[in-house]
């Protein structure tokens, strides 16, 4: 079975994005990244533990009538560093990318360190460095390695 | 110093450090001879915690360099006590003063602050994450004391919490150092701290213990272990006792050891070390004058 027999195992989407190449077991960690709930309306399709010749097992996301941001996809890269990205519009892949970790990320977790300047009402994004085995936020220097979807920051 | 803010003892390189120090000990050769260098200079001190002895040597310094202070008071009396921000609050401070020295009990907040203003602003403290000017001072009592070369030095007491611990083991990865790092379990070196020493290859050893090193010990960096710390009064006595040194702990040191403490004490250094050679903490405390006239003139030289 190919890749893209695996992929219409859920549905076609019109216009969207479909991440590929997820690490398995993690697709709903990248909801939560993109704060995807279903609450929305558009349609969501998650395919988990799909066999895949490059990482054994792996999550397809599939979602309609959403195109990533770059924030996101670089919180997405650190926890699916294989991951794929293809931007749909009307049913055709017109954009294909693979994530890359970033060297920053910004505004999109919330550092654990309740003592922590950036968690406090300033006028400053959070701000964490992508160091060898997780992050580091930029103020207090407090590391992240484990767990990391459990800090993202609430909208 | 290319410098313009004087956040953490991670941005010092060893350059840096020596030229501070050497400047320091220019000054303190011949203070006078600064004395009107910088008239109509106006340091702004915003101490949002207490701390009479940092807010006196900086005031110390800068007076010493012919200028003033302004002090934005106690933080009670303050407009932060209505719920300003601390970016407002040094954004407005900037238009009264020519540089800034911030002391802030969270972590990181001298990092922002500094994002906020454009005249040079000094971390005097933030929460338990760094004390760059604290780092410089010990830094200066160790060369003078002990040295730089194959130096051999002892920090015992709270690493996990003590933020002068944290500044000057990073800074110590710049010399030639031997770091022994000496805690009870609960108040050892934290992450971050471990992650950053062992990024620069820095010879480290922990010990629960201080026998098991004191003889070999150029230096001993003694801080205070903090009641507040602890969930009760028993387990903290069990803990803080054997932390304490006295003339007969000495006894099995090296002649020529140097023993610090960042100040105040309560009683882990008994009264019966302070008339010893051993002692070196009022000294070290003193030079904090000379050394902060030196980074002060050396930052608002390379603001004019
Ligand atoms: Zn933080």
């Amino acid at each position: 079975m190919t890749d893209d027999d695996q992929q219409l195992r859920v549905s076609k989407i019109r216009n969207g994005t479909v991440i590929d190449h997820i690490t398995g077991g993690q697709a709903l960690n990248v909801l939560a990244i993109l704060g995807i709930d279903g609450t929305s309306g558009d349609s969501v399709s998650v395919a988990m533990n799909m066999p895949s010749d490059r990482l054994g097992k792996k999550d397809i996301v599939k979602v309609e009538g959403k195109e990533l941001s770059q924030n996101e996809v670089d919180v997405l890269s650190l926890i699916a560093p294989a991951a794929s990205i293809n931007i749909v519009r009307d049913f055709e892949v017109v954009e294909k990318a693979r994530v890359e970790r970033p060297s920053m990320v910004e505004g999109v977790l919330e550092c654990p360190n309740h003592n922590c300047i950036s968690t406090e009402d300033e006028p400053v994004k959070s701000r964490f460095a992508v160091v060898d085995d997780g992050v580091r936020c930029e103020y207090c220097e407090t590391i992240i390695r484990d767990n990391l979807p459990a800090h993202i920051l609430a909208e | 110093m290319r410098h313009d803010h004087i956040i953490s003892a991670k941005q010092l390189s060893r350059a840096d450090i020596e030229a501070v120090l050497d400047h320091a000990a220019d000054i303190a050769a011949d203070p006078g001879a600064y004395a009107d260098r910088h008239a109509d200079t106006l340091l702004g001190l915003l101490f949002f915690e207490p701390s009479t002895r940092t807010k006196m040597s900086f005031t110390t310094a800068m007076k010493r360099l012919g200028g003033d202070i302004v002090d934005m008071g106690s933080v009670e009396s303050s407009s932060v006590k209505k719920g300003e921000s601390l970016a407002d609050t040094v954004r407005v401070v900037e238009g009264y003063a020519d540089a800034l020295v911030l002391r802030h009990p969270m972590e990181g907040s001298s990092k922002m602050a500094s994002e906020f203003v454009d005249v040079p602003l000094v971390n005097a403290g933030d929460g338990a994450g760094q004390h760059p000017t604290q780092t410089l001072l010990d830094l200066y009592t160790i060369r003078e004391n002990a040295g730089f070369d194959d130096l051999t030095i002892g920090i015992m007491g709270d690493l996990k919490y003590g933020r002068t611990v944290h500044s000057l083991a990073h800074a110590l990865t710049n010399v030639d150092a031997h770091q022994h790092f000496i805690s009870p379990e609960s108040l050892q070196l934290p992450r971050s701290v471990r992650y950053d020493l062992h990024q620069e290859g820095a010879e480290v050893r922990e010990h629960t213990e201080l026998d098991e090193v004191l003889p070999e010990l150029d230096v001993l960096y003694v801080t205070r272990i903090q009641r507040e710390r602890f969930p009760d009064e028993s387990e903290y006595r069990a803990v803080a006792g054997q932390y304490q040194i006295d003339s007969e702990t000495l006894e099995a040191a090296k002649d020529d050891l140097t023993v610090m403490h960042p100040l105040p004490r309560v009683d882990e250094i008994a009264h019966d070390i302070d008339d010893t050679d051993y002692a070196t903490y009022f000294e070290q405390a003193h030079n904090g004058v000379p050394v902060r006239m030196a980074l002060l003139d050396m930052l608002l030289e390379a603001n004019e």
